[in-house]
């Protein structure tokens, strides 16, 4: 390597590193998000507060509300007396579905005619009313099977065996925690690529570098190794917390995965370095990084699935880095992806990471002179 | 020595005491006086600083559509496949049994292996297994062992599919037994009502959820942004120099900051409602007092924020830190805080966008629900006003 | 002393400020940034407050503005407590920091008119104020304009007349005169003489002795104390007859001035055109010619003391260090002139920034741009490093051209911003190792430039502080030090001692000095004329044109005129632009003549 080159990534290194406030800001934000990823981000639904208004005095209507009480997926329930404390009840956001078996529920069973329970859920929060609406159904469904098969020691036909691969819990920790080894890393380099140039821009030294015999590629470069030492470390560093201290462990192999880091990050410097060398101030590239951050992050699968996305916005992730090393950061992880799996991912990357690599370098030139 | 011989007649009048009978009056006209021009500098300020309109209008319509379209827990039409290993009569009314309900796609194989990839890379939602001895089992009134095979690598949808699909079964299951002639069972079934949001559409708690976010960046980020501006400018040296009190350069910060809230949350709203549909049950003045109490929380945690960092860096570092993540993640926006760890539950009680999501997406879409409002406007408003004091007791009107 | 016996005869012209014991520190065990100062301040009068970087003069500011709490001692200003009545003192006192303290996002009208809010300037009042100071400023013009849109003299003024707008009973002006041309410096002047007229007291703190010497009074601070307050002129006279200039040196000054630095009896020396001026140590007999070796015949006569001459003394004569800027390897000369600049013109849009310039730098010379703010000599400067490209015409750097073959002549020339742009997070070592590799040295080569750079700027204690932390002086020497390790044949220096006191400038000129006489060739812009009195040739940019080019002595030689038979450089300076104003406004009526006709 030119000394001019391992001089300036030395110095770059140094710069992105040596201030102790930006230490701190590079180090406790992702450490805070591993920790809030791997506790506090669940769509699951555990200890949901349901109610139930029993209106029937009928036995049976006492053995569907006692399977309902055995079920681990409720806080102890609610007991309503009457139909007028429904809509409080659902208003003040105490319960999030109530239960309601009509007076003449008993009767109707009795009399082998069509009964229903009602459920009203509250869809202000659409996702846990939809998956306890699931639950429930599922109890009551169990229940009328039962009570078809004449209630004395069924035979248990119904048996289904379900299996979720890769993550038999169904834990949210156990995909949100990898995949911080994506995300983590996509928001950590981009700041420091973002902040590199316009920062140099800002205090002036900038043109300290230009006055230099550097050329306008070797600054590129220059500034491009670091971002790829900083991804490596922290994608390295968050890989140990997820398999040492989560005990996460890695199904498929370490290479595949670096393979994919590797271009992924060639991405995202590409991104970084292109925004840097389009605005100039370091408050405008802080505008900047978060302006892209936030729809990569939102558009990606991060949060939720890809294919819920409307039509016309699939393309839009199919543009984003992110949307690939997620993929892998997750097949790598929890379903062993065979490498031919990882390279239909890779190449749309490396795809991206050329065009804002050569669109950064272009800008480059253009500024400087 | 000219100078000096001028001096004795032009200074009198200016050394003269300052101690006037009205002074109290006038001090409350020159306060006034004051606070508008603070207000008016930062107005301007606003209008013509290009980052802070990027804040203001760019991020939220950005967010909104984010939300609005992005992010959607709705999982229509999850492609299944079905493994049938031995095609008999039942497992084709299976099938067509599945293919009718308005969740699945269903793709059909006779090999489990034709669709092991697929599931891998994340073509399939769920496989369907339906073994060889199916119908033989059925038949004899065995366990049938239908298996359902979902992907955990995305556990949220893993659920719904997995709900789904054994709600097909049993309905399915129930069905063949009432035809089969099995006397004296009767058919229970679930009738569900989905209130607010009939159509279970995510975008709309997800809507009215993010416009907490953007009113916690405009607020806590923008404010933070601007005080450390002015430290790292050096205009504030200038300005403690003048007769201006810390409550007066505090007011003038958050007036037009409000205001710039207000406006945000405005189009956020008229985008929610006529963009996305998203219904609007509540009364304006809910809404209002709700945005109002919320906003304070966020001006003045900027404040603080800012009276601790002088530089921008910093300040938009602790703003992410103490302000965003928190309302990510611990509002119930997104994430069930019900589930969380208690601990994690317990923290999530001093977070204030909890108390505003839950406001908004009641406005939005119950109406005016004083049980759910007027506790939290009222949390707000105390939060505020502990903020507010403690801004005033760290604001210091001193360089050191 | 008839001044100070007329303000003890007045009732009203109590002091202004009275500091007694004053004490400031920052940290509690580390040195005090003021140390038992006591002080007063007399209204109707300016007081200079001159002392080198870190002496804590903006410290001393701050405290008077009621914006930091003495530690210990008392310190009142109009009467006030600064801490305990600071309301009160904020009424009468107007403020301007050494950073402006504008907002550039506002207009020059709305940033009077907030000040004006803010001070209680209202109605009629107001009115007349805002006509007075926008004509007293010249900026009535401009009243639309973004501050940040400003030059940095008028930045300076609107700073003042925001200060100024309810007449102050004390005025604190922190470095006004940094950055600003000596047209506008001049102006500032006389905003603050008419100020004092009224009778408000003004204290300006400055690192430029020629502003100190103007003021009625001046208080020195060295490592926050106080070494002298009363009249400069009192002070200067303590020099006696110890001031002498040495003439008839020639090229050969730069030397002379080495060797005489060499002398125990010799405590400061400048050069001075093409004179070397020289103060001799306490009760040292007079320099004779035949002490000091050289080539041609020299004279020594008595000069004029001045007061840059007192303080220097005072401050314990200029730091003796030997420099050694011997280079490893001696500087390879190529053939033809050092420094190219052939028609150089550069338009943005329209506005045509450099208008055709041509000059060519000798080897072994030092060359400077001199010009007011906004005059052309930045855009001119930065084609010639190679960070602008000319529209047309050609910039050479050692034979090199900067757009044909860019890398080879960034490799021959040294460069050192305008502001301090080093890395400021970076240790002085790793800045070194950085410059080094940037240009390309490796190896033994590098670290031996290295070692070579901390011996001759003694850098050695300093090595593992940030390079943000250093004094003023060490960052100065460090950022040259940086410029220079590559060992170039051409050295561009922007603005090098802009802001920068007496003493370190000194320290900066003595080794840019020791360089030139190893061959090194030097370019400088500076808008200070103590700078460009290093200069052997200067060139005079104004609105885009080159409109001198001499030496110093020649240029004040054309201005010599009856009633200023002694010019000084600033004059000349001055002169040279007016004669080009209205030469321009000639041709310009002479063209609408024309046109009309």
């Amino acid at each position: 390597m030119p000394p001019r080159l391992l001089a300036l990534i030395v110095k770059e290194l140094l710069a992105a590193f040596r201030d102790p406030k930006a230490r701190i800001a590079f180090i406790i934000p992702p450490l805070m998000q591993v920790f809030l990823y791997a506790y506090a981000a669940t769509l699951e639904v555990k200890h949901a507060s349901i109610a139930v208004l029993n209106e029937d005095w009928g036995e049976t209507s006492r053995q569907l509300v006692t399977r309902l009480e055995r079920s681990s997926a409720f806080a102890p329930i609610l007991w309503l007396k009457s139909d007028r404390e429904i809509v409080p009840v659902i208003d003040s956001q105490r319960v999030v579905a109530v239960v309601r078996i009509g007076q003449d529920f008993s009767r109707k069973v009795a009399a082998r005619e069509p009964a229903t329970v009602q459920v009203i859920l509250d869809g202000r929060k659409s996702n846990t009313a939809q998956i306890l609406n699931g639950y429930i159904g599922s109890i009551v469904t169990q229940f009328a099977i039962d009570q078809a098969m004449g209630g004395t020691d069924p035979p248990d036909i119904s048996t289904v065996v379900e299996r979720s691969w890769y993550n038999p819990n169904r834990d949210y920790a156990t995909t949100m925690v990898p995949s911080l080894v994506a995300t983590l890393t996509m928001t950590t380099v981009l700041m420091i690529m973002v902040m590199s140039v316009a920062r140099e821009r800002e205090l002036g030294t900038f043109e300290q570098l230009l006055v230099s015999p550097l050329q306008p590629h070797e600054i590129l470069i220059g500034k491009a190794v670091p971002g790829l030492i900083v991804g490596f470390v922290l994608a390295t560093a968050i890989m140990l917390i997820v398999t040492q201290f989560f005990r996460i462990p890695m199904l498929g192999s370490p290479l595949v995965l670096y393979a994919g880091l590797f271009v992924f990050l060639l991405a995202i410097i590409g991104v970084g370095l292109f925004i840097s060398s389009l605005v100039s101030t370091q408050q405008q590239a802080m505008l900047g990084a978060m302006v892209y951050m936030m729809p990569a992050m939102m558009l990606s699968g991060f949060t939720s699935p890809v294919q819920n996305m409307p039509d016309w916005l699939q393309p839009v992730a199919l543009m984003n880095p992110l949307t690939h090393f997620l993929v892998i950061v997750r097949g790598v992880f929890l379903r062993d992806m065979p490498m031919a799996l990882v390279a239909e991912r890779i190449w749309p990357m490396l795809f991206i990471a050329v065009f804002t690599l050569t669109a950064a370098g272009w800008l480059f030139r253009r500024k400087i002179s | 020595m000219t100078t000096l011989e001028r001096t004795p007649t032009d200074a009198a009048p200016l050394a003269a005491a300052p101690a006037e009978p009205d002074a109290a009056r006038r001090d409350r006209t020159g306060r006034f006086r004051r606070m508008k021009a603070l207000i008016r500098k930062e107005t301007l300020q606003i209008v013509r600083d290009p980052s802070s309109l990027v804040i203001a209008v760019v991020l939220p319509i950005l967010l909104l559509f984010l939300f609005g379209f992005g992010v959607s827990f709705d999982v229509t039409k999850m492609r299944i496949g079905l493994v049938i290993e031995e095609p008999t009569p039942e497992t084709a009314r299976f099938e067509a049994s599945l293919s009718n309900t308005p969740w699945f796609r269903v793709q059909v194989a006779h090999d489990r292996r034709a669709f092991l990839d697929d599931l891998t890379a994340s073509r399939l939602e769920g496989v369907i297994v339906l073994p060889g001895d199916f119908s033989e089992r059925l038949g004899r009134g065995d366990s049938a062992a239908v298996q359902i095979i979902t992907d955990g690598t995305d556990p949220n949808t893993a659920s719904l599919v997995n709900g789904y699909a054994q709600g097909a079964w049993q309905s399915w299951l129930l069905q063949s037994a009432l035809s089969g002639g099995k006397e004296g069972a009767a058919p229970i079934s679930t009738d569900p009502r989905f209130w607010f949001n009939p159509e279970l559409e995510s975008r709309r708690f997800l809507v009215p959820g993010s416009i907490a976010l953007i009113l916690m960046m405009i607020g806590s980020l923008l404010t933070a942004l601007v005080v450390a501006r002015e430290w790292e400018r050096g205009t504030i040296e200038a300005l403690l120099a003048t007769p201006a009190s810390v409550t007066e350069f505090l007011v003038g910060k958050v007036v037009p900051n409000f205001v710039l809230g207000l406006c945000a949350m405005a189009v956020s709203v008229l985008f929610a409602i006529f963009v996305f549909d998203v219904p609007m049950r509540g009364s304006v003045w809910a809404l209002l007092a709700a945005s109002t109490a919320f906003l304070l929380v966020a001006l003045s945690s900027g404040l603080l924020i800012s009276s601790l960092a002088r530089s921008q860096f910093l300040a938009s570092q602790i703003a992410m830190i103490t302000a965003f993540l928190p309302a990510l993640f611990f509002s119930g926006f997104i994430f069930e805080i019900s589930s969380m760890p208690g601990p994690l539950q317990a923290f999530s009680a001093i977070i204030p966008a909890k108390y505003y999501v839950r406001s908004l997406q009641t406005i939005f879409l119950a109406g005016d629900v004083g049980a759910v409002l007027v506790p939290s406007i009222l949390i707000l408003a105390f939060m505020s006003l502990v903020l507010m004091l403690l801004t005033a007791r760290f604001s210091k009107m001193r360089l050191d | 002393m008839t001044g100070g016996a007329a303000i003890e005869a007045m009732p009203d012209a109590a002091p202004m400020a009275i500091a007694r014991d004053l004490v400031k520190r920052f940290t509690p065990d580390g040195p005090p940034a003021l140390d038992t100062l006591s002080f007063a301040i007399k209204p109707g009068q300016v007081t200079g407050v001159a002392g080198p970087d870190g002496a804590g003069k903006t410290t001393l500011m701050r405290l008077m503005a009621g914006l930091l709490t003495p530690t210990s001692g008392s310190l009142t200003v109009c009467g006030f407590d600064t801490i305990r009545d600071s309301i009160a003192l904020h009424q009468s006192i107007g403020y301007m920091p050494q950073r402006f303290g504008l907002y550039e996002d506002l207009t020059v009208f709305e940033n009077l008119t907030l000040y004006a809010d803010l001070r209680g300037v209202v109605g009629k009042e107001r009115d007349d104020t805002f006509k007075r100071l926008l004509a007293f400023t010249d900026l009535a013009r401009f009243t639309d304009r973004l501050a940040g849109a400003l030059s940095g003299g008028m930045k300076q003024k609107l700073g003042l007349a925001c200060a100024m707008l309810k007449a102050p009973r004390i005025l604190l002006l922190d470095e006004p005169g940094v950055g600003v041309d000596p047209i506008s410096r001049r102006e500032l002047w006389q905003m603050v003489h008419e100020l004092t007229g009224e009778g408000v007291a003004v204290v300006w703190t400055t690192a430029y002795l020629d502003e100190a010497e103007n003021c009625a009074e001046v208080i020195v601070l060295n490592e926050g104390k106080l070494l002298y307050q009363g009249e400069p002129k009192v002070m200067t006279a303590r020099i006696g007859d110890r001031a002498f200039l040495l003439e008839g040196a020639g090229a050969e000054r730069r030397v002379v001035l080495e060797r005489a630095l060499a002398r125990p009896d010799i405590i400061d020396g400048v050069l001075q055109g093409a004179a070397v001026r020289l103060v001799t140590k306490e009760g040292a007999p007079p320099p004779r010619p035949e002490d000091i070796e050289t080539a041609q015949p020299i004279t020594i006569r008595p000069a004029k003391p001045r007061f840059e001459d007192a303080f220097v003394v005072m401050l314990g004569g200029q730091p003796k260090r030997t420099r050694e800027m011997k280079s490893a390897g001696q500087i390879e000369h190529r053939e033809g002139p050092a420094v190219e600049a052939l028609n150089l013109t550069r338009r943005f849009g329209n506005f045509t920034a450099a208008d055709n310039i041509s000059f060519s730098i000798r080897r072994g010379e030092i060359f400077g741009l001199l010009g007011p703010n906004g005059a052309g000599k930045s855009t001119t400067f930065k084609m010639m490093c190679g960070l602008l490209r000319p529209t047309s015409g050609t910039a050479r750097v050692d034979g090199y051209d900067l757009y044909s073959a860019p890398a080879a002549a960034r490799s021959r020339l040294g460069y050192m911003a305008q502001k301090f742009s080093l890395y400021g997070d970076l240790t002085v070592r790793q800045n070194l190792d950085f410059f080094g590799g940037a240009y390309g040295l490796m190896g033994r080569a590098k670290s031996e430039a290295i070692e070579r750079a901390i011996a001759a700027f003694d850098l050695g204690p300093h090595l593992s502080t940030n390079a943000g932390q250093l004094p003023l002086g060490f960052k100065q020497r460090l950022a040259l030090a940086a410029a220079i390790l590559h060992n170039p044949p051409v050295l561009f220096l922007d603005e090098p001692t802009s802001g920068v006191d007496p003493i370190t400038r000194r320290e900066f000129w003595g080794t840019i000095n020791a360089m030139v006489s190893g061959g090194v060739t030097v370019m400088v812009t500076t808008h200070f004329m103590d700078e460009a009195e290093y200069c052997d040739r200067v060139a005079l940019i104004y609105r885009g044109r080159c409109i001198a080019l001499d030496t110093p002595d020649a240029l004040q030689a054309r201005v010599k005129t009856p009633e200023l038979p002694n010019p000084t450089l600033e004059d000349a300076f001055i002169a040279l632009v007016e004669e080009q104003d209205s030469q321009r406004q000639a041709e310009g009526a002479g063209a609408r003549l024309g046109t009309a006709a």
